[in-house]
């Protein structure tokens, strides 16, 4: 027990650093993530991350393989895309979620074109995988900067945030805050997805973010519970796709990734609120 | 405080959907506003509470600021499968109070608790508003109207599709901040409720067909002409010159 699930951690440092990894990421965008399930927003963090590929690969050409240039590009890309889908649904008939797909296809296109002119094909599949094992101690700081902007900022917001969600013509009725909640929400949505592009990469990233959330939902009926139970996941998941990639030879991100997915089976199977098993047996009907 | 409208034209794209309309609505009055589908009430209603401009003619809402202001919408785009206790939801009524980050302390939780005692869904605090009935979701919305302490009130077909008991619950809950003085604006389709419990009333057909003691504005022929009043968009309409 101790020897295959612990003793990999204590041994070598390249796994307690992706553990630490992970975990940030986790709490920083797991509760991300179940706000954009809960809004029907689910796709929108996959559309994000795409778009903010292009901004790193310019720093990425720009700067080589730089924490910082990647970064801030990402950043940049991130809130542009998601400022321009905004204002492309609002000014026209397109509605938002179209608009943001049209967005995140010319900036996937954009991104592997830009990393392709000066990188190779490893360069290409860090961007788009990550690599988990290699984080460095800049990079493990910056997440877990990161992490803390998102909880804090996630903390400030969240009364209107929740309020926006369940009924949003009550929250225009007593104050302006929804557009600026929202936009602060996406603000969010990237921060995140920076922090798991590096560790996950563009396609990989959104995985800690919305899997978790969906795992989440067959456990709580109640959003506070949802949050832990997503963060809860995110972790675990972490540990143990590291674990198996350790034990079987498996590249870790993608392990982490279906560590997620099989929690995710095993909810939609044995989950209590609306799983499988409690609609085929549920049981006798109760008194009152 | 004051709600006066002046010659107010109210509409989408241009057409009017409450068309040159006067009145003054007094300070602490309970008005109906009755009308066939489509008269203009509930855009009436947005333009009172500020979430439509006029097309022509303007609102006065002297000595009214937005806080001042409770306003339930006509079939609320609640999304009810959001993983919400009922509590939490009525609390958010204190949102003037408490804002963003105010704590909510124990006067707000014993305010919280008595709201939800006066709509009679005391036991109901921990269930989600998924699981709640059509009448008791409107309880709960009216529990939070309590909470906003508002001294204007409108409210938009707030009894439509809910059984009589839940109807005349709410009803006396309406009958009691008349008697605290607040203004209460409220759309509604029976007549015969109308009648019993609102001394004032506006029949409104686009344009308004009579205002004034509700005796006198409901009757078979103003009722009559409401309908003949109330056509369709005309996608070909005129500029109106008035």
């Amino acid at each position: 027990m101790y020897e295959s699930l612990i003793a990999p951690f204590v041994e070598f440092e390249f796994m307690r650093r992706a553990l630490v990894g992970v975990s940030a990421l986790a709490l920083g965008a797991a509760p991300v993530g179940v706000f954009l399930m809960l809004r029907r927003m689910s796709l929108v963090g996959d559309a994000m991350a795409h778009a903010i590929l292009p901004g790193a690969a310019i720093g990425f050409l720009v700067a080589g393989l730089n924490l910082f240039a990647m970064t801030a590009g990402g950043l940049i890309a991130g809130f542009v895309v998601a400022l321009l889908a905004g204002l492309v649904a609002r000014a026209t008939e397109l509605k938002e979620d179209a608009s943001l797909a049209v967005f995140f296809l010319i900036s996937l296109a954009l991104g592997v074109t830009i990393v392709s002119m000066k990188g190779t094909n490893v360069d290409l599949l860090h961007f788009l995988f990550g690599n988990v094992l290699a984080l460095d101690n800049a990079m493990l700081t910056f997440m877990a900067v990161n992490t803390s902007v998102s909880l804090l900022a996630l903390s400030v917001i969240y009364r209107p945030l929740v309020i926006e969600c369940v009924d949003p013509n009550f929250l225009r009725s007593v104050s302006r805050l929804g557009a600026p909640v929202h936009m602060a929400f996406m603000a969010l949505v990237v921060i995140n997805l920076v922090s798991g592009f590096h560790a996950l990469g563009t396609l990989l990233g959104v995985g800690i973010m919305m899997i978790p959330a969906a795992v989440a939902r067959f456990w709580a009926r109640d959003i506070t519970a949802m949050i832990a139970i997503a963060v809860a996941t995110g972790i675990v998941s972490g540990a143990a796709g590291l674990i198996v990639s350790f034990h079987v030879n498996v590249p870790s991100g993608p392990a982490v990734i279906l560590a997620a997915a099989v929690l995710y089976l095993l909810s939609i199977v044995f989950g209590r609120v609306g799983g499988l098993w409690r609609q085929l047996f549920p049981g006798r009907h109760l008194k009152a | 405080m004051q709600l006066r409208f002046w010659n107010l034209t109210l509409g989408y794209d241009r057409h009017p959907a409450v068309h040159h309309l006067d009145g003054e609505v007094e300070s602490g009055a309970l008005v109906a506003v009755v009308g066939p589908n489509g008269a203009g009430k509930s855009t009436l209603f947005k333009g009172v509470v500020g979430a439509i401009h006029p097309l022509s003619g303007r609102i006065e809402r002297a000595g009214i600021d937005a806080r001042d202001i409770a306003y339930l919408p006509q079939a609320a785009e609640i999304d009810r499968t959001f993983p919400i206790h009922v509590y939490d939801m009525v609390a958010m009524g204190l949102w003037h109070r408490v804002g963003v980050l105010g704590g909510i302390g124990r006067s707000e939780h014993r305010k919280i608790r008595d709201a939800i005692a006066a709509v009679g869904l005391t036991g109901f605090e921990r269930r989600t508003i998924g699981t709640l009935s059509g009448g008791q979701m409107q309880r709960m919305l009216f529990a939070r109207l309590l909470l906003q302490d508002a001294r204007l009130i409108v409210l938009d077909e707030p009894f439509n599709a809910i059984d009589s008991k839940t109807c005349a619950d709410l009803v006396a809950l309406v009958r009691r901040w008349h008697r605290e003085q607040r203004t209460v604006l409220a759309a509604l389709h029976d007549i015969d409720l109308v009648k019993a419990h609102f001394p004032e009333t506006l029949l409104l057909a686009r344009e308004q067909v009579a205002w004034g003691e509700t005796a006198k504005v409901l009757t078979a022929e103003n009722l009559i002409k409401a309908r003949r009043m109330c056509e369709a968009f005309d996608e070909e309409a005129a500029a109106c010159a008035a």
